[in-house]
């Protein structure tokens, strides 16, 4: 399919390559549409949020107040860190002008005085390279007081975080805008209502901000016509692991997931088959290398496959795979990224690292499968915010699809025993 | 504590935000750039500058991973080891590293040289394994690429 996010257009971080290319006619299209006409269009065009949850975009704009004399704000995530996902960073390398425009038509399709991009600490180089291009956006008068002329106005302000996996929830992100540690918020309220500094607030991932100026040059219709009907558009799928050909590449939802590994990845090295598969970043469920005949990169096909699109960072992983390792470094991932507010989660990420290490060096206990899972469940839907919830997926799904592994490394017992005896 | 530059910079930092808390994140960036690190009285500092309690910023502080409160080596090598650069290796990177260098992981070289960390996922899953230095990626690491960038930092 043709590319839209990421096209293969040299130099088009450059605002006169992107303007050639026709770049912010979509927002010149928007400014001479109502808001609300605008808002409309991305909610009929389908486009779901592309950082995770998958939540209609347009929708969540209505949830905007109209009429009201508060500042609004818009927040745009970029502080992409899911395990397995490395596609707004494309973004601000090759395209950071879409993004602009895309932010630039969702501020005015809500009426938003200030955005705040934020962008993971550790991306330096590619804030420098979106702050560039702001710069030039600025200079050119697409961003700043009477845009083109017109009666509206709204900045753009890249905030950086510091190295925090949290603060790409959306009300830890929030927080951290505020100068405070990045603790997410018990919702409700929501940020529509109390969001940044207590005014409404609407964030939105990067690549999602960076679909509407495609919505608005061709039309809803023409979106919601790519990939697949429940979730269209053009989604940026990371692979990584055990392929060929690693690498970001833009599909439209709905491919197969086999496609993706085997056509556009290249397919595994050494024609090894595939043991497991992550779809969509580290908190998205693990599924056999027997389950993805007919599951494919989009929010229904995976979720009847048992998993979720999340980030659509997809990790393979080979039949030599050894996937007790691969679980025991996710959760210390998650021990490592609990904020430590709610404590099924700060306490709970650490039991099971602590137990999974045991089953890394194959001194697993009779009853610790079972201990897993009772710690998992119990932090899912214990906590503030979905970290507990991402990581208890994983463990959860990995038992329940490789319980086999897991029970190779349990220890016998009277080993154990005599281990305990002899120390 | 500040150059005359980045005070001019938080003037007009202040501007954009409601409130002076929210530029604690931009300010400790500013005097971690400066000074290698965020000492204790450089968060006194700041608390003073931004009308906020100190407790407030070693909150901050303590809470962000790239926030050093004491003194690092001169060149940060930080290695992803999350489950992407797993399958493809990071642990060889590691151990190579470690050996090459004379330090393990979270440990700073004798002199204040080198500081070896193993980091959570940087978004370089598809040219894998990886090591960061500061801004920097280097991507698709071999034995080869990291002796050159090792030589490429000790000319530095």
């Amino acid at each position: 399919m043709e590319k839209y996010i990421l096209p293969d257009i040299p130099g088009l971080h450059k605002i006169d390559v992107y303007e050639s290319h026709g770049g912010y006619k979509a927002f010149r299209k928007a400014l001479d549409m109502k808001p609300e006409e605008v808002t409309d269009e991305v909610k009929k065009s389908g486009l779901r949020g592309r950082g995770g949850a998958c939540f209609p975009t347009g929708l969540k704009w209505t949830f905007m107040p109209k009429q009201t004399t508060k500042p609004k704000y818009l927040c745009v995530n970029g502080d992409e860190s899911e395990p397995g996902t490395f596609k707004d960073r494309q973004i601000f390398e090759f395209n950071p002008h879409l993004l602009i425009e895309g932010t630039l038509i969702g501020a005015y399709a809500m009426g938003i005085t200030t955005s705040f991009i934020y962008i993971r600490g550790e991306y330096g180089k590619w804030i420098r390279m979106l702050e560039k291009a702001l710069a030039d956006a600025y200079a050119k008068g697409y961003v700043g007081t009477n845009i083109l002329g017109t009666s509206f106005s709204t900045t753009i302000i890249i905030h950086k975080g510091a190295g925090a996996y949290i603060c790409g929830e959306e009300s830890s992100l929030m927080n951290s805008i505020e100068g405070m540690r990045g603790y997410p918020r018990i919702k409700p309220p929501f940020p529509a209502q109390f969001g940044l500094w207590g005014y409404p607030t609407t964030i939105n991932n990067v690549e999602t901000m960076s679909n509407v100026p495609l919505i608005l040059n061709n039309g809803w219709e023409w979106y919601s016509k790519i990939g697949a009907a429940k979730h269209p558009g053009p989604i940026l799928v990371g692979v990584s692991g055990h392929v060929n050909k690693p690498g970001v590449y833009e599909l439209p939802t709905g491919v197969p997931l086999l496609e993706i590994i085997y056509k556009h990845a290249g397919g595994v090295p050494g024609d090894k088959k595939i043991k497991a598969v992550i779809p969509g970043g580290s908190s998205t469920m693990i599924m056999r290398g027997d389950q993805l005949e007919g599951a494919c990169m989009d929010a229904e096909s995976l979720k009847a496959a048992g998993s979720s699109v999340g980030t659509a960072g997809l990790i393979v992983m080979d039949e030599d795979t050894d996937l007790i390792r691969v679980i025991t470094r996710i959760s210390m991932f998650y021990y490592h990224e609990s904020c430590g507010q709610c404590t099924p989660c700060r306490e709970g990420t650490g039991w099971l690292w602590k137990i999974l290490k045991r089953f890394e060096k194959g001194e697993g206990r009779s009853g610790d499968i079972d201990l897993l899972m009772d710690i998992a469940n119990n932090i899912e839907g214990n906590t503030i915010c979905a970290l507990g919830d991402a990581a208890a997926w994983p463990v959860q799904s990995m038992i329940r699809r490789f319980r086999d592994e897991f029970e190779k490394r349990v220890e016998p017992a009277p080993a154990r025993v005599e281990q305990e005896a002899a120390a | 504590m500040l150059s005359e530059q980045n005070l001019k910079k938080i003037e007009d930092l202040k501007k954009s935000y409601p409130t002076t808390q929210a530029l604690v994140l931009p300010v400790l960036w500013m005097v971690q750039e400066e000074h290698g690190y965020i000492s204790e009285d450089s968060m006194k500092y700041v608390a003073g500058l931004l009308n906020v309690s100190f407790g407030h910023v070693l909150g901050v502080v303590t809470f962000y991973t790239m926030f050093h409160s004491k003194p690092i080596g001169k060149h940060h090598l930080e290695v992803c080891t999350n489950v992407s650069c797993m399958l493809r290796g990071s642990d060889k990177i590691v151990a190579y590293l470690e050996k090459r260098l004379g330090i393990g992981l979270g440990q700073t070289s004798k002199d204040k040289k080198w500081t070896l960390s193993e980091v959570e996922c940087m978004g370089s899953c598809g040219t894998a394994p990886m090591l960061a230095v500061g801004e920097e990626y280097y991507e698709n690491l071999t034995e080869e690429k990291l002796d050159r960038t090792i030589a490429e930092l000790e000319r530095k």
